[in-house]
């Protein structure tokens, strides 16, 4: 069976976000890089589901600039078979990342395709859904449980939803699957996956290679903004009588919450 | 010519124990201060990550990794925690005994068991009477047939109390003094062994220190490593190598106490202004900078000599990081407290702690003194 993951390479949590003077991006220069973390989790599940069919390779996939290999080296180390770059400098998109890792896909025969529910930087969580939409597969999306069948023909999904209930799906496979925290915990890079994952030869097409050399992103970003830095907290003085009538007229007036 | 980069597959190691410590050592590190409990879990979670061991050679399945990767590890290790960080490194210590002086048979038998399962390896020089004078261990080894008898006292023997396997320094006969040392790899199970009690520590209290007793130990004679004779100086060359990794724990050690004491005095409001825009706070971190990047150079350029090598001055440079790094370690963390003033002295801040763990680094693998007489010793020596 070939499991595939899709995997993200994001700026770290704790990055200082700073904004770029043409305010199309944010300055990446002392940006330390990490695989988004939803997609940590869907790796681990591609390397769980190897496990406990007891057969078949585990391919990681990413798109975008040379840096990005470092993901999927990380991911080797993690002990991912396989992985695969889509080496891209160019601007990129969500429907022109989910259309290079769709080829990929149908390119490697996934059976099964893990994906992080969403990437931590744009938060835009479509990847899933547009991979699957071009493949045509069925897809669903923050689970945090997945059984295969024995015999690899489908699966039975854990979906949260809202308050703390859950769907239980069954879907045919192949089908692409985003993953939520909670499914798993994902393993430490191992120092001897480390080591192996350096000589790992790593595949790498260009959007060319997979037909897509006449493809340009759709959405441009134009505009980003920081949010608006928040406004120091107010410190009510006076008897507490006086301070009761401030907080409510605050409250009322300004916060308008009650 | 000069380069001071780390390769790919170091920074990836780095990376790798740094996300390690911040999710498995830091959130816990004040529980194992406090109880003093042995940090078995964690252990088992860095042996799974493959941190522990590596210097068992690859043509036995290890990774047959040098000093320089165990600086990387120590370094990040010794920013969580120096107490697990002990606990952790202290299977280097040893097996490294068994790695330089045994035959390919013993490394088979004693060491590879290491990399199938989260085992522990305690290194048993030290006695009641033989401290950084080390030469004058009386633990004796009296020979009967196929075996060598033991008989004698080990002191501060880190994981004693947990260890499968021990590395014993012992004497056939203490007139030859140094000369007639003899190391044994010796099943920490075997009839006549006895544990003292867990030592109550001013620091590093989660690491397991304790007094051992041997007592007609049989030890058959085929787990003689080396010759006899030869026992001091598989010590001497052991201990040129973690002294480096143990260094470097400090300088991870300090690195954390700077950290801390840096984001504390931004925040920290005394005269209307955070005290870091006074020059005394400024000059504090400005000192401990100068002294954890130095103490850091001197690691990496010792584990490198050593991993090239340069074993001849492996000892000189290792003594050089080690003086450097835990007495610089001992500085930045008492700044550090001053830096947070009482809350500082207090255990609801985390700098107290670091204050106590590194204290230890200036005594054991060698005092600062030790190293000053190695470093003495190598500058007169001709």
């Amino acid at each position: 069976m070939t499991i595939i993951v899709l995997i993200k390479q994001v700026p770290d949590t704790e990055t200082k976000v700073r904004i770029t003077a043409d305010k199309k991006g944010i300055e990446t220069n002392d940006i330390k890089w990490v695989i988004n973390p939803y997609d940590e989790f869907a790796i681990e599940e591609g390397l769980k589901t190897k496990e406990r069919l007891k057969e078949g390779t585990v391919t990681v996939v990413t798109v975008g600039p040379a840096r990005t290999v470092e993901a999927l080296r990380t991911a080797v180390a993690m002990g991912a078979d396989n992985a695969i770059h889509v080496k891209e400098e160019g601007t990129l998109d969500t429907y022109l990342v989910s259309k290079a890792l769709a080829e990929v896909c149908k390119k490697e025969n996934g059976q099964i395709i893990f994906t992080g529910k969403q990437a931590i930087d744009d938060d835009q969580a479509a990847t899933f859904a547009y991979v699957a939409e071009l493949l045509d597969y069925p897809s669903a999306t923050v689970i945090v449980k997945c059984d295969i069948s024995a015999d690899k023909t489908k699966a039975t999904l854990e979906q949260e939803a809202d308050s703390g209930a859950k769907n239980i799906i069954e879907t045919s496979l192949p089908a692409v699957i985003g993953v939520n925290k909670g499914i798993n915990t994902p393993r430490y890079a191992s120092l001897p996956g480390i080591m192996k994952a350096k000589k790992k030869e790593i595949k790498t097409y260009t959007l060319n290679d997979l037909g897509l050399g006449a493809e340009t992103a759709r959405a441009i970003d134009s505009d980003y903004q920081l949010p608006p830095e928040r406004a120091a907290g107010k410190k009510l003085s006076g008897d507490i009588p006086t301070q009761v009538k401030e907080l409510v007229r605050l409250l009322r007036e300004e916060a308008k919450v009650i | 010519m000069l380069n001071f980069s780390l390769s790919d597959e170091q920074t990836a190691l780095r990376d790798m124990v740094r996300k390690f410590v911040q999710q498995e050592i830091i959130p816990n590190a004040a529980k194992y201060d406090e109880t003093g409990e042995f940090p078995r879990e964690i252990i088992n979670k860095a042996w799974e990550a493959g941190l522990m061991n590596i210097n068992i050679p690859e043509k036995f399945g290890g990774m047959g990794l040098g000093v320089l990767s165990d600086v990387i590890i120590n370094e990040e290790m010794g920013a969580g925690c120096l107490g697990i960080t002990t606990s952790i490194a202290v299977n280097t210590l040893g097996l490294y005994p068994i790695i330089l002086g045994g035959t390919d048979a013993q490394i088979e038998e004693f060491a590879v068991p290491f990399l199938s399962s989260p085992k522990l390896c305690s290194f048993c020089l030290t006695e009641p009477g033989a401290g950084s004078d080390a030469g004058s261990l009386s633990t004796m080894a009296t020979e009967e047939g196929d075996h060598f008898i033991l008989n004698g006292s080990k002191m501060w023997i880190t994981n004693a109390g947990h260890a499968d396997l021990l590395t014993v320094f012992c004497t056939t006969n203490k007139e030859l003094k140094t000369k007639g040392i003899i190391c044994l790899a010796v099943p920490a199970n075997l009839p006549g062994i006895s544990f003292g009690k867990h030592e109550n520590k001013l620091g590093q209290r989660c690491s397991d220190t304790r007094a051992m007793n041997f007592d007609n130990v049989k030890v058959p004679k085929k787990n003689l490593i080396g010759k006899i004779g030869e026992g001091f100086k598989i010590a001497m060359r052991t201990l040129d190598r973690t002294r480096t990794p143990i260094a470097a724990g400090a300088v991870g050690a300090a690195r954390a106490a700077m950290t801390y004491s840096k984001n504390y005095a931004k925040e920290r409001k005394q005269f209307g202004q955070p005290i870091a825009n006074f020059q005394a706070i400024q000059f504090m971190l400005a000192d401990m900078a100068v002294k954890i990047e130095s103490a850091r150079l001197l690691c990496y350029n010792s584990g490198w000599l050593i991993d090239n090598g340069q074993i001849e001055q492996g000892g000189y440079f290792s003594a050089l990081a080690k003086r450097h790094a835990a007495d610089m370690a001992m500085e930045v963390a008492t700044d550090a407290v001053q830096i947070y003033g009482g809350y500082g002295y207090t255990k609801e801040y985390p700098v107290e702690k670091i204050m106590r763990d590194v204290k230890l680094v200036q005594i054991y693998e060698g005092t600062s003194q030790i190293q000053r007489i190695v470093i003495a010793r190598h500058l007169l020596k001709d």
